[in-house]
């Protein structure tokens, strides 16, 4: 308990040092909102690994895998083919025709401010649901890795985070992704070896012991090699199958939509560097999620069945990492896994919490209300900083309402489904299509947003609980998807042309394609 | 006529062969790839989910072929981040030689 408690304080420690350091280096909007775009292509991609590897990765997954067998290693898989996604389709063009948020890309030919006010509302969206989750994630595992208090834990998260972002702005968040990113690999690596030591080293005792684990929910024996135990026809219903292909559909095209991990594309110094940041998060996070099968599977050899579980006998997931820690490499490192897991949630809630403040500052209030015009210097970043303190509290107050028993799972599924769904469809056609217009734009942005909704609502996860659903997929992205791509289109062909956004196609595409004209890194 | 002062020419430039060229081997890519790279890994779940007894077959050991799949999905990944960042380098001298006199 106490090693925990130094390990989470010097943490903290040292990311306030870097916080202290950031704020004397954000002079101006570029330095605050994009790190001064001078993060180099290795630097900005740990510190996407960092903004995307949540604490649903690392303790969600490993538990999910432990319990779901194969099943849960599926989002493993779809978290890193997503990042194909960003690659071919979505960074480089966004670098170069942007400054600092998605909606920047969207309104360069359209008109700017129906388009970006249902883009900052999408990003806000995506971003506060995102943003519950970890909070009410940390909540709960603080409480069992310290012992503090629900309502404490989150308040003293969301303080932090306010602090990184409200004094250190881009800078200070990307160098927390970044520590955090090492220290998760390093946790990640270490607890393989030993799983792999505990095994002798050997793959073939390795994959025997999963395939007859004692433990997967049941007390008989079970093949964790073996897919079906969380979407299979005989768990999951008729439907499960579909499920699944829903929930693929929702991982690989929603990464590529999600505000916090597209800002991060602006803090480099240009396109070619964004490539670089991809290439290098793309190894980063491949590594880290191939190894989810020796903690997911390895926890189900190891671990003992009564240790998962919770005081009223329910399978506590989200344990699962730590408790292995803690069995394979006693009290230090599990206060090291705990202070891993602590330091995860910090970065990626700062990670969205400067991606909301950015686009309502930027798109919303300089935009949209003031029809792009700064009235005084340093306005926009102003506005950015009160606005994280209202995202913060927002937050902060709805986990704490929302309580502990909520679950995660849905809140992030309804980001990645509202991403997918509204966000990457007008991102596609704004690049990609001379013809798109602004209703089309404004179409695909509210269908995406309000289908993944209503969808989700209506899911066994919604409101109708299990039995009375009337949509019987918990994943909507299957048929949220191809609706806000329909309606983008639709909304497109069935409006009069808008020449002026036909004739700024070329401007965009040359800006998009060579480089030329994009917002350039500061000088210091 | 000074070329510095007079605003950037995008019709002039996006009319240019070069990078009409650019474009289209872009686009030829990027299509290709994203077909191929979204039939392959959406394969998995439909397999998976529909076939089950299929993809329970051992193919070393316990390992069966659910799991190698899956693993290749991610080498699947990497080779194809490989292949893109070799062609967008190519792409990155024409869009170069494109704006050269712009600069």
């Amino acid at each position: 308990m106490t090693i925990s408690l130094i390990m989470f304080l010097g943490f903290v420690a040292f990311t306030l040092l870097i916080t202290f350091w950031a704020a004397k280096r954000n002079t101006g909007a570029s330095a605050y909102f994009a790190a001064g775009r001078s993060i180099t292509g290795w630097q900005n991609g740990l510190a996407v690994a960092g903004d995307y590897m949540s604490a649903a990765s690392f303790l969600g997954i490993s538990g999910m895998i432990c319990f779901s067998g194969y099943d849960g290693f599926m989002y493993s898989v779809g978290f890193l083919v997503a990042y194909i996604t960003v690659l071919l389709v979505v960074a480089e063009p966004l670098r170069n025709a942007g400054k600092y948020t998605m909606a920047d890309l969207l309104a360069y030919r359209l008109k700017p401010r129906p388009v970006r006010a249902m883009a900052s509302l999408s990003t806000l969206t995506v971003s506060t649901f995102y943003m519950i989750a970890q909070m009410v994630g940390a909540g709960v595992i603080i409480k069992r890795l310290i012992g503090l208090d629900f309502a404490p834990a989150v308040i003293g998260v969301g303080v932090l985070m306010l602090v990184y972002v409200v004094f250190g702005g881009m800078l200070a968040t990307t160098w927390v992704q970044i520590i955090k990113a090492l220290l998760l690999m390093a946790g990640a690596i270490l607890l393989s070896y030993l799983v792999l030591q505990f095994h002798d080293f050997s793959f073939t005792n390795f994959f025997n012991a999963v395939s007859k684990a004692d433990y997967a929910g049941t007390a008989e024996p079970k093949n964790l090699l073996e897919p079906g135990l969380k979407f299979g026809v005989a768990v999951a219903g008729p439907w499960g199958p579909l499920d699944l292909v829903s929930l693929g559909l929702g991982l690989v095209l929603g990464t590529a939509g999600l505000p916090h991990i597209l800002v991060r594309f602006y803090t480099v110094p240009d396109a070619k560097t964004a490539r670089a940041s991809v290439v290098w998060a793309m190894a980063i996070i491949g590594l880290f999620y191939i190894m989810t099968t020796f903690f997911g599977f390895g926890a189900a050899t190891i671990v003992k069945k009564a240790l998962i579980l919770t005081a009223d006998g329910k399978p506590d997931t989200n344990m699962v990492a730590p408790i292995l820690a803690q069995v394979l490499g006693g009290e230090l490192f599990f206060a090291f896994i705990s202070a891993v897991a602590f330091a995860t949630i910090l970065a990626v809630v700062a990670g969205l919490t400067m991606s909301a403040s950015a686009s309502f500052a930027h798109d919303f209030f300089s935009n949209v209300i003031h029809h792009g015009k700064e009235n005084r210097p340093g306005e926009e970043v102003k506005v950015a900083r009160i606005t994280a303190f209202v995202v913060g509290a927002v937050s902060i107050g709805i986990a704490i309402y929302l309580g502990p028993s909520v679950n995660a799972a849905f809140l992030v599924g309804l980001a990645f489904a509202v991403a997918a769904s509204a966000n990457l469809p007008v991102i596609v056609f704004s690049v990609f299509w001379k013809r798109f217009n602004t209703t089309g734009a404004v179409a695909g942005l509210a269908t995406g947003l309000t289908s993944a909704i209503v969808l989700i609502l209506l899911s066994p996860n919604g409101i109708f609980g299990k039995a009375g659903a009337p949509f019987p997929l918990e994943n909507p992205g299957i048929v949220s998807i191809p609706l806000g791509f329909l309606a983008a289109y639709l909304g497109t062909i069935l409006t009069q042309r808008d020449l002026e956004a036909e004739s700024k196609f070329a401007e965009l595409t040359v800006r998009a394609h060579t480089g030329l004209g994009s917002e350039k890194a500061t000088q210091h | 006529m000074n070329e510095n002062k007079s605003p950037v020419n995008w019709e002039r430039l996006e009319a240019k062969p070069e990078f009409r060229a650019l474009i289209r081997s872009k686009a030829r890519f990027i299509i290709c790839a994203t077909v191929f790279f979204m039939s392959y890994y959406l394969a998995l779940p439909i397999l998976v989910g529909y076939f089950p007894a299929l993809m329970k077959t051992k193919v070393w050991g316990e390992v069966n072929l659910a799991y190698i799949f899956a693993l290749s999905q991610f080498f699947m990944a990497w080779i194809m981040a490989f292949v893109y960042v070799r062609v967008a380098s190519r792409w990155d001298k024409s869009a170069a030689s494109v704006i050269s006199d712009q600069a």
